[in-house]
């Protein structure tokens, strides 16, 4: 049984490993501010998702499992604010984005 | 009735966050609670703003089809990074929610798939910034501004 749990944690922290490194990858590759807001939000959902699910396996029904639920919570909420006050500045300053513009912007 | 619900949430929060269930620590955490809710209520923050409870009864049903969504997206998200394939635009959609409290989610949750970012807010105009034309054209189908209009049930 604790085998079972350490391999399902295994897994989980692998995808998230995995999310986290093309997320970073993706910060140094993409070309402009807006694209690389997109790799950070990856490591934010992705990343921290599967490491909380991995260590919610280890920790078993506990008061634990809660806490770490409540940081996931807290993450969930924050994470599109600092993005789009990232975005938001952005444009503010008139940075235009590269690529496509379809129709009248704001 | 709203401040009750409040007080619950609060009182819940602490008894799941100590962990020590003596008479002394659930009798402070009660005295903070109530006290807490007074505060709120001088502040006038017990609105449907600050508690937005006609969201509760399909709030399960939404969170789980936007886990699919971030889940979905992340490995969109991936895929483009590793092949390259990065044709950013921008461009506005428009939102059909009537309160203020539905617009934020539908923008957070626009935010909260990766690949997709709200970058400007004007009425009820969103101006949205894609990765490539497909998540362009997520967004732009109006799947999630279907599914924030349900949630937000018939105010």
């Amino acid at each position: 049984m604790e085998f079972m749990k350490d391999i399902i944690t295994g897994i989980f922290f692998f995808i998230g490993s995995m999310s986290i490194i093309i997320g970073a990858c993706g910060l140094i590759k993409l070309p402009d501010v807006f694209s690389r807001i997109h790799a950070a939000g990856m490591i934010d959902t992705g990343g921290t998702a599967f490491f909380l699910l991995g260590m919610i396996v280890q920790s078993g029904w506990s008061l634990i499992t809660v806490k770490l639920i409540l940081i996931g919570v807290f993450i969930f909420f924050t994470s599109p604010v600092t993005s789009h006050v990232t975005a938001n500045l952005a444009r503010q300053k008139k940075i235009i984005p590269i690529g496509k513009k379809i129709g009248k912007l704001l | 009735m709203k401040s009750f619900f409040l007080f619950v949430i609060l009182l819940s929060l602490w008894l799941l966050m100590s962990g020590h269930y003596s008479f002394l620590i659930i009798s402070l955490g009660v005295i903070s609670c109530v006290f807490c809710v007074y505060l709120a209520n001088r502040a006038n923050l017990i609105d449907d703003e600050g508690l937005p409870l006609f969201f509760l009864p399909r709030l399960i049903n939404y969170l789980l089809w936007l886990f699919k969504e971030i889940f979905n997206s992340n490995i969109g998200t991936a895929k483009a990074i590793i092949t390259g394939n990065i044709n950013p635009e921008i461009f506005i959609v428009k939102s059909s929610q009537n309160t203020d409290v539905a617009k934020v989610t539908y923008a957070n949750s626009i935010t909260l798939t990766p690949g997709t970012v709200t970058t400007q807010i004007n009425e009820d105009k969103f101006e949205v910034h894609a990765l490539n034309s497909d998540f362009g054209n997520d967004v732009r189908s109006n799947v999630m501004d279907k599914k924030v209009k349900w949630l937000e049930g018939d105010i």
